[in-house]
């Protein structure tokens, strides 16, 4: 059992009682909600009658249903009208701050929470989207929970819960040039497997996280729910602590000093013990692309799709399925294969650091015809600070669309589909079947600046032939 | 599909019923319930979308379609079954197509612990009886569980296997303590205590 870690902390910490059953009741520091999986539990608050217990802990913003080409209200979608119209009036009745379009600070929650300055280390957050892990990078204890657990913190700001054990992922060495965050947590989830998380919280540690930037932890804390384990984190250091200070919520003057001294009690230690550990050479990850309909089934841009020998035996059912949804042949390369649509957004890859890299990518370089594609910014500031800087003039320059902040065409929920079996580039997270919005659509993750690059050439590159001039 | 739907409450000892089959690894809950219809403030017509885009793929042969499996409550699944999406649509639209059950050789941790807290128990067992089961209903179609929570233990005429279920959730199943809300209110002042004493309270003024 795993003892001194950053996870074993902040848990103790937030412990309220032993259940009768045996799981733990935790307290929730940030309860983060959104369009989708509230309704439900505000319904089931009225069923019992129940308020919220403490409508200051719990924050909203509208991601997942907005549409990204016309935000003026009412939606089209009547739908989707229906459900922004249900969480304005769930939080204005039960005194919820709602972050709406149009107030700068709309977004999608995993972008929004951190550039507010809302997560920080120490706490535990909570949201009903399994991305929530994301806010792991901060050094929090964050996962996703179902509507019946987002009702039980709206109504008691706790969850009944079972300890996860921990492992440490540590990653040696240094991520090469053109090799990115996505690159590697796509090299690490392949490595392990998209089901050896359950039952673990990730750390992730070691010369090559801690050279990553807060937004490119992120990258790699929201995708630990692939790999299995519904949080990830990593230990707050100067980077992070750089990042929270002096945004909106952050501690201010005398409490920004008792912050970090309290932050820096929390990291893992020499005295801490895992569950388990296992290395990763950062040096040896290639730019990495999904071939099949898990996010594990990733290999390097140079490399062949694998045959069903040099898969291991209990990922050969899947890796069939995978060949017949895809339409590719093991042995078969990645390289080169034509993309119809280029998605750079969501939130993995939906920040102003990962526009910039996209941005450079393409520089004055056009995309291919019969491409379609579109970049949305992963919030309100994102999409400021990018136009700020004329970011959005090279994308439009380019020939990619400019769209509104939202989820998008990660998960479909609004009109940005793929289109029959069209084959979609996409800076997003899941490579499900039907994820991207048509029941046949084939999607191909990868990092941003690999989605710039398959764009220029309408098919799967090597980001790294255009950063050769550097 | 079952007529009407009923949700389970209070203790949950035994669980009889028929069993399905879904052949699969890392079946995701965008696959389970495809996200167009999350678009939705209730969960009152989830059933009848249940694995839609691979219902329609299969043309009337997938497990949820066939006449076979009418009415059938025990669902038996292979490894990490309801990976990806926290979605809790996921296991409402099941419930709501009538499943009461599952076992599985391994599940995905957020759809298990949204399982649990809709009263929807799941067992695993090793990928050979998993196996073993699979290919009994597949030849001979019907299979007949009696689950009993007590002894995590599922029989039939034909086979019995004993079950792993997480103790604290066959618990919680006994005692009926899976529907937690009450439970957790119940330490109010426990609760507060500890809103109090977390540091970082103190020092953010701001939210």
């Amino acid at each position: 059992m795993s003892q001194d870690t950053l996870f074993d902390k902040v848990w103790e910490l937030h412990k309220v009682a032993s259940l009768p059953g045996g799981s733990d009741q935790i307290f929730i520091g940030l309860h983060l909600i959104h369009e989708v999986t509230s309704p439900q539990a505000f319904g089931a608050l009225k069923d019992k009658n129940l308020k919220v217990k403490f409508p200051n802990r719990t924050v909203a913003t509208v991601d997942h249903i907005v549409p990204t080409d016309n935000q003026s209200r009412p939606f089209k979608d009547n739908l989707a009208e229906q459900m922004i119209d249900t969480l304005e009036k769930n939080c204005l009745e039960h005194k919820i701050k709602f972050f709406n379009i149009g107030s700068g600070k709309q977004g999608i929650v995993h972008v929004v929470a951190p550039e507010l300055g809302l997560t920080q280390p120490g706490m535990t957050i909570a949201c009903g989207d399994s991305h929530t892990s994301t806010h792991g990078a901060f050094g929090a204890i964050a996962f996703g929970i179902g509507t019946s657990q987002v009702r039980d913190i709206l109504a008691s700001q706790t969850i009944a819960m079972n300890k996860l054990k921990v492992r440490q992922i540590w990653c040696e060495n240094q991520l090469s040039n053109g090799i990115y965050a996505k690159d590697l947590v796509l090299h690490i989830i392949n490595y392990l497997g998209v089901k050896a998380g359950v039952g673990y919280a990730y750390e992730f540690a070691g010369p090559a996280i801690s050279a990553l930037s807060m937004e490119e932890r992120m990258t790699i804390c929201n995708m630990s729910i692939e790999g299995g384990a519904r949080c990830g984190y990593i230990n707050p250091d100067e980077i992070t602590f750089n990042y929270i200070k002096d945004r909106l919520c952050s501690p201010q003057n005398e409490n920004w000093d008792k912050a970090i001294k309290w932050w820096e009690s929390l990291q893992s230690n020499e005295n801490s013990i895992y569950d388990d550990v296992v290395k990763i050479d950062a040096s040896k990850v290639e730019p990495t692309v999904t071939w099949g309909i898990t996010p594990g089934q990733s290999i390097g841009i140079n490399q062949k799709i694998p045959s069903l020998r040099e898969i291991h035996a209990n990922d050969q059912f899947i890796a069939g399925e995978a060949y017949e949804y895809m339409g590719f042949k093991p042995g078969q390369p990645i390289k080169d294969t034509p993309i119809d649509v280029c998605f750079i957004g969501s939130c993995t890859n939906g920040r102003i650091s990962d526009l910039r890299v996209a941005a450079k990518v393409l520089g004055e370089h056009k995309i291919a015809k019969n491409v379609k594609a579109f970049v949305v910014p992963g919030s309100e500031k994102v999409a400021k600070e990018a136009k700020d800087e004329g970011l959005d003039k090279i994308f439009l320059n380019a020939g990619f669309q400019w769209r509104d902040p939202g989820c998008s065409m990660c998960l479909a929920m609004n009109s940005d589909k793929l289109v029959g079996n069209q084959v979609s580039a996409s800076s997003s997270n899941r490579n499900f079947k039907g994820r991207q919005g048509s029941p046949s659509g084939r999607t191909l993750l990868m990092s941003p600046a690999m989605v710039a690059a398959a764009a220029i050439n309408g098919k799967v590159s090597d980001v790294r032939d255009f950063l050769k001039n550097e | 599909m079952n007529s009407k739907f009923i949700p389970p409450a209070g203790q949950i000892s035994e669980i009889n019923g028929k069993c399905i089959s879904l052949v699969g690894d890392d079946i995701d809950t965008d696959r389970i319930i495809p996200a167009r219809f999350l678009k939705c403030v209730n969960f009152d017509s989830l059933g009848k979308s249940v694995f839609d885009d691979d219902r329609k793929a299969l043309q009337g042969n997938h497990p949820f379609d066939m006449v076979s499996n009418k009415d059938a409550s025990i669902l038996i699944v292979n490894s990490n079954f309801g990976c990806g999406s926290s979605r809790e649509h996921a296991p409402q639209a099941l419930m709501r197509w009538g499943i009461q059950a599952i076992i599985g050789e391994s599940f995905a941790d957020i759809f298990y612990s949204n399982c649990i807290a809709i009263g929807i128990p799941c067992f695993t067992l090793s990928k050979k009886s998993i196996n073993i089961i699979q290919k009994f209903i597949e030849k001979n179609k019907n299979l007949f569980f009696n689950i009993d929570l007590v002894e995590s233990y599922a029989s039939s005429t034909n086979l019995n296997f004993k079950l792993e279920i997480k103790e604290t959730s066959r618990k919680m199943f006994l005692s009926g303590e899976w529907d937690t809300t009450s439970k957790l209110m119940d330490n109010s002042y426990l609760i507060e205590k500890k809103l109090n004493n977390l540091p970082y309270i103190k020092f953010n003024s701001n939210f």
